[in-house]
């Protein structure tokens, strides 16, 4: 690969920013309609759990505009939208069981219609018992999957020896991923028994495979498209699933066109969100703080199905010791069947609560034993002499955690902030400051292996303008700007050379989700591949022409060159077509070196790790409990950055969002399972002044990847989010400065900081 | 008829159903879907649009939330979109700074953004940090983290003011006063009627003769019963073009505030009393919510949660309602009657709000507790008014919201307060009368306990600022 770039590293404009600030950009929902187009509202269970005793749609079919009522009864294939597990509906067959389970659709000439009449479709229920929390669902051993068990050296016994223990508990909270377009699919019958659906999906495949189990016909006769998404997060990976499947029963039953587009309280009510975690642990470490032994049991909320859970806990069990070595580990997942809505993945997947609890155990350590965290930190860090083997038996190749966590400690003037920080909180009686640090060590691959793979189809026209396609979905984090650099720094021409096109399931197929921040490595590796193919078919054809050796041809600034011969790219490209010659690739891309266990937990999952380190100072208001983020420093590691500009957005929006899911968003559910937050009046994510005032984020120089990554770049679109631990940390600190009760949950809002100062003021809480 | 001008073209919608709102009407039969629906309730600003009206000279530029907004509340406005922003290829310098900052990652916010700071633009808004926030305050981004956004704004704000609109300025103002002095608006349809009267007198007459009709002002929270409740709207009366109803004016000591005045309008006067009721004001909802959003319309609504009863319950407002029979003035005490309740009758409606203003020495204080910052719904907000004589307290008004069904006075406070001394035993008695006073509810924006005891300390807050000392303590 050559060190030569023009192309890639350049921060470059996301390919579709200028049609952003027009108006001009094409979401989903602002496409033109086909005629004759119908709108299907979701028709939801308003119960936990309950049977569906008797549907009478007679009177949302008697408004004006309504075509049609679609159930279960429907489905014209299988009802199955499991994206790993079977037995998960789309429609719910029999019994409800959750809140805003679909049980059925409305279909009627406007969304309006639709959306009205649905509300006048009677069900009678049996409401049955329900299990709504973590706690009633161990209790009640009510798994969606078997439980996780990961054993690395003899926890038990290394814990009786441990000098010190230490045991805790923490209760994380889940988050809703606030996409700012919400779900939607537009399913349409084609000819000769073919469907087209457009889905706001980060998984086109995933959308075509269950589009074609519903609807009883092959793959091949299904093409699902995606150009942009208004947002994904990772909630829309396996979810659009259900959106469009739902859509193609409608568009099946009326023979129609048939968009469905959730309202935001649908979307927040019916879908599924970050995993809400609950861990006990119990900890053996030394006078130092290294810890010797970790026991540690991971439940969390999965709903009431699998979907994606068992994986979200794979990832958790992986993080939780996030940079630390810790040679006996012994750590259990519980994914808990309740009767709330299943939740999903969400940017981390399962890492950020599982490195909450372990950044959660190095602080308790460190206060038990009076010392600073980070120093703590510096006898955990993965090391040659300390270890370097994670519990599930990878070896660490590439960690500079402690590097970060040093020049972070200098760069952000850690020492003499603390001190003022110390004479701040001596001269202030209502408000108290912290600062924290958080290391981020995130395991780069899917989990499971067969995963990492990924597909991308390229073509050079006759004028020397490029396609580039692929596999990996467009939901802003500016993968097509990215791999539009890449295959232009492959033909040596400019990026605006290259359009990039929608994603389709019929031009790339099989393919992975945009997840698991693998979008570029995985789909850039693929369209490289694919344009070095025709690239050495066009230096032979180059080379021939001049009598030269294809070696010695170039692809430089639009231009080809060998010695003194040189022609435009388009000159060549049109040759090429004159002699015959296919300028058109597919690439492929499978990541290399990795494996894993799923019943023994060990293996080699990831390819790399990406890394990054935050500080962040706080401010508490003593008497409300509300908190501002007053700065944070950030240095993060993303190798050699195909585009900087884009990089440092992703762990900016990264860390804001982490901040959110730490501080104020609250996912709130009543005694009857219903979610009372899904609206933005009541469910808060961060607005601009919730910033940093002072925020300075730097991407780390001259840090190419040691994997052979596409320009040794690495993935950022996870690892920043839990760089946010810092301001979660930072408000432990503080309210330790207030003298209360530093160990809150997450996330902490202002009444779980107001209620820990008060408990430490001695001034017991009112009771709840 | 409604008549508009879009982005600068005259547009006649000849009947559209009272409840049809701007963005269903853009997005929909328009087909500019550059606006977007992003939670229709006015609390993401990803369908702002900007309206303009004559003001001077010129044209007085806000933004609006064109999901909670009817199209009858366009009648004689210029709506811009942001379709309407670029000159042929030529970007705004709004949207030219916000592609030369990365400010856009998904981008299905950025319209939004894009109409806000176009506002701000056109306003005359200066670069600083904290005004750009507030700019901004009414409009989610999930992808950016906002630095960006920030940072565009602030370069966009600090050059030259001109763009597509500044030659048409004149003109847009002159054919806007065209469609004022025009016909009163009087849509009648099939799916009901929207009437905009010009006087009180026709207000009255409107309400008397269909009782059933809703008033509406700044709609910000008759949308939600359109977009959230599906509850079709058959009569809406609005109070927007009755010129009586939208003055303010000093009277007999008091600040007399006719009920259509919008926030952003009262704001500033508000303000003037004591700075922390602007602080309140500009945390109540967004810039979008302020433009359009009144005071009579959030008392009229009785919520128990809504951010000014509190702060006029403490000053000791009062509320004249008008009628064809007549007007009656009615205490804010005595006009709030249960959750949601108030003393309005039908055909009666908010005709003003007098508020005494306080002498100097009168001590002022309003806080709001809330998750967020900004725009979002107060878990507590308490208001306080005293006077003092000498070093004892003669008089003392305290309020809350999100304490109880209805925004309301804390009686056994007032009492410890009133007639003590100014000490911090005073303070810490009428803290301890809140538990009596109020019953608070546990529920998703705070539990009761917390609710409770954040009020309580609201007191040491009010101890420092009756003493002066609530500076140096923070």
């Amino acid at each position: 690969m050559s060190d030569r770039r023009s192309v890639v590293g350049k921060p470059l404009h996301h390919d579709s920013a200028r049609q952003h600030v027009t108006g001009a950009a094409v979401y989903l929902d602002d496409m033109p309609e086909a005629a004759g187009c119908l709108h299907a509202a979701l028709v939801k269970s308003p119960h936990a759990h309950a049977r569906i005793v008797r549907i009478d749609a007679s009177r949302a079919l008697a408004e004006p505009g309504v075509v049609a009522f679609a159930t279960a009864a429907d489905v014209p294939g299988e009802n199955e939208v499991g994206p790993i597990f079977h037995g998960e509906p789309a429609l719910a067959v029999e019994v409800a069981d959750y809140v805003g389970c679909p049980v059925g659709a409305v279909i009627a000439t406007s969304h309006e219609a639709a959306r009205r009449a649905a509300d006048l479709v009677d069900i009678e229920w049996e409401p049955l018992p329900a299990i709504l929390t973590i706690a009633d669902a161990v209790a009640a051993e009510s798994y969606v999957c078997a439980p996780q068990r990961l054993v690395f050296g003899d926890a038990a016994s290394a814990l009786a020896r441990s000098p010190h223990r230490l045991s805790g508990g923490l209760d994380i909270g889940g988050q809703d991923h606030f996409y700012l377009e919400t779900n939607i699919a537009m399913a349409t019958p084609l000819d000769g028994g073919q469907w087209h659906v457009w889905s706001s999906t980060q998984h086109p495949t995933e959308v075509q495979k269950h589009v074609a189990l519903v609807l009883g016909v092959p793959q091949a006769a299904v093409t699902a498209e995606v150009r942009r998404m208004g947002g994904g997060f990772g909630g829309k990976e396996s979810q659009p699933t259900i959106i469009a499947a739902i859509a193609a029963i409608c568009a099946h039953k009326t023979r129609r066109p048939v968009k469905l587009r959730l309202d935001r309280d649908d979307d927040m009510i019916v879908t599924g969100k970050r995993h809400d975690f609950r861990a006990d642990w119990e900890v053996g470490f030394d006078d130092t703080g290294a810890l010797i032994a970790l026991k540690v049991r991971l439940a969390t909320r999965a709903g009431n199905v699998a979907d994606l859970s068992s994986a979200v806990m794979t990832r958790a069990i992986c993080h939780v010791t996030n940079c630390y070595f810790v040679p006996n580990v012994e750590a259990v997942g519980l994914c808990c069947k309740t009767n709330t809505v299943s939740n999903t993945a969400f940017r981390g997947f399962g890492g950020p609560q599982g490195m909450l609890v372990g950044e959660a155990i190095i602080d308790q350590v460190a206060r038990r034993l009076g010392r600073d965290r980070d120093e703590v930190r510096r006898a955990n860090f993965y090391s040659p002499s300390r270890g370097l083997t994670t519990p599930y038996e990878q070896s660490v190749q590439d960690m500079i955690g402690a590097e970060l966590t040093d020049k972070l400690e200098a760069s952000a003037d850690l020492a003499a902030r603390r001190a003022e920080i110390a004479s701040f909180n001596a001269g202030s009686r209502l408000r108290k400051r912290g600062l924290a640090t958080a290391p981020v060590m995130f395991g780069i691959s899917f989990n499971m292996p067969s995963l990492n793979q990924g597909g991308a189809l390229v073509h050079v026209y006759t004028d020397g303008s490029i396609q580039a396609n692929h596999g990996g979905t467009e939901m802003g984090q500016g993968l097509y700007t990215k791999v539009a650099q890449v295959v232009a720094e492959t033909f040596g021409v400019a990026a605006s050379v290259v359009t990039p096109t929608s994603t389709r399931t019929d031009k790339v197929p099989n393919t992975s989700a945009t997840a698991a921040s693998s979008g570029s490595d995985i789909n850039g590796a693929a369209a490289r591949n694919a344009a070095l193919q025709i690239r050495a078919r066009m230096a032979d054809v180059a080379a021939q022409e001049w009598g030269v050796d294809a070696e010695s041809v170039s692809f430089e600034d639009g231009t080809v060159t060998s010695g003194n011969h040189a022609m435009a790219f388009s000159e060549l490209a049109r040759l090429c077509w004159v002699r015959r010659v296919s300028l058109s690739a597919t690439g492929f891309y499978a990541t290399p070196g990795i494996h894993w266990n799923n019943a023994t937990m060990k293996g080699n999952p990831f390819y790399y790790f990406a890394y990054g380190a935050a500080a962040s100072e706080v401010e508490i208001d003593l008497l409300t409990g509300e908190t501002r983020c007053l700065r944070t420093d950030i240095v993060h590691d993303c190798g050699y950055s195909l585009n900087p500009a884009i990089d440092l957005g992703q762990i900016e929006g990264g860390f804001v969002q982490g901040l959110g899911w730490l501080t104020m968003e609250e996912l709130w559910w009543d005694g009857a399972g219903r979610l009372r937050t899904h609206a933005p009046s009541t469910y808060k994510i961060p607005g601009s002044r919730d910033t940093p005032p002072d925020f300075r984020v730097h991407i780390l120089e001259d840090a190419p990847n040691r994997a052979e990554t596409v320009f040794r770049s690495k993935a950022v679109g996870e690892p920043p989010l839990m760089l946010a631990m810092s301001v979660w940390l930072a408000i432990r600190d503080a309210i330790e400065a207030a003298g209360g009760d530093a160990e809150i949950d997450a996330p902490a809002t202002p009444e779980r900081i107001l209620m820990a100062v008060e408990t430490g003021r001695g001034a017991a809480p009112a009771p709840a | 008829m409604v008549r508009f001008l879009l982005n600068g073209l005259e547009e006649v919608c000849a009947a559209p159903p009272p409840d049809q709102t701007v963005l269903q009407w853009l997005r929909v039969q328009r087909r500019l879907t550059g606006s977007k629906e992003g939670c229709a309730e006015g609390d993401c600003g990803a369908c702002t649009v900007v309206l303009a009206e004559p003001e001077g000279d010129g044209l007085r530029w806000r933004p609006a939330n064109a999901c909670i907004l009817m199209m009858g509340q366009l009648h004689g406005r210029l709506l811009v979109t942001v379709e309407g922003l670029a000159d042929g290829e030529s970007l705004h310098p709004v949207q030219a700074a916000m592609v030369a900052h990365h400010a856009s990652q998904c981008g299905f916010c950025t319209p939004g953004f894009v109409m806000s700071l176009f506002a701000a633009f056109r306003s005359g808004e200066s670069a600083r940090t904290s005004e750009i926030h507030d700019c901004v305050a009414g409009n989610l981004c999930r992808c950016t983290g906002y630095r960006p956004i920030v940072d565009a704004a602030a370069d966009a704000l600090s050059g030259s003011r001109d763009d597509r609109f500044s030659p048409l300025a004149t003109d847009i103002a002159t054919r806007l006063r065209e469609i004022a002095a025009g016909p009163a608006l009087s849509v009648e349809t099939d799916a009901g009627r929207f009437l905009a009267p010009r006087s009180r007198s026709h207000l009255a007459a409107a309400l008397a003769a269909d009782p059933g009709a809703r008033l509406i002002a700044g709609g910000t929270d008759l949308g939600l019963d359109v977009t959230k409740r599906r509850q079709p709207q058959r009569s809406l009366v609005s109070v927007n073009a009755v010129a009586e109803l939208k003055t303010m004016e000093e009277r007999d000591g008091a600040l007399v505030i006719g009920a259509a005045v919008p926030y952003a309008d009262a704001l500033p006067r508000l303000a003037a009393i004591d700075p922390s009721i602007g602080v309140l004001l500009r945390r109540l909802g967004s810039r979008q919510i302020r433009a359009l959003g009144t005071i009579g319309g959030n008392i009229a609504n009785a919520s128990p949660i809504g951010d000014t009863p509190p702060l006029l319950l403490a000053l000791g407002a009062s509320v004249t309602i008008g009628s064809a029979a007549g007007e009656r003035a009615v205490s804010l005490d005595a006009f709030f009657t249960g959750y949601r309740r108030t003393v309005l009758r039908p055909g009666e409606f908010i005709d003003r709000i007098s508020i005494p203003l306080p002498r100097p020495g009168d001590l002022v204080q309003v806080d709001k507790i809330s998750r967020r910052f900004d725009q979002d719904i107060s878990a507590v907000c308490g208001a306080l008014f005293l006077r003092r004589e000498g070093d004892r307290i003669a008089l003392a008004r305290v309020a809350f919201g999100g304490m109880a069904a209805t925004p309301a006075r804390a009686t056994g406070v007032e009492a410890a307060l009133t007639g003590a001394p100014v000490s911090r035993q005073t303070f810490e008695n009428a803290a301890q009368a809140l538990a009596r006073d109020f019953k608070p509810i546990d529920d998703f924006r705070a539990s009761a306990a917390y609710r409770l005891r954040a009020a309580e300390n609201l007191f040491e807050r009010w101890f420092l600022a009756a003493t002066g000392a609530l500076e140096a303590a923070e």
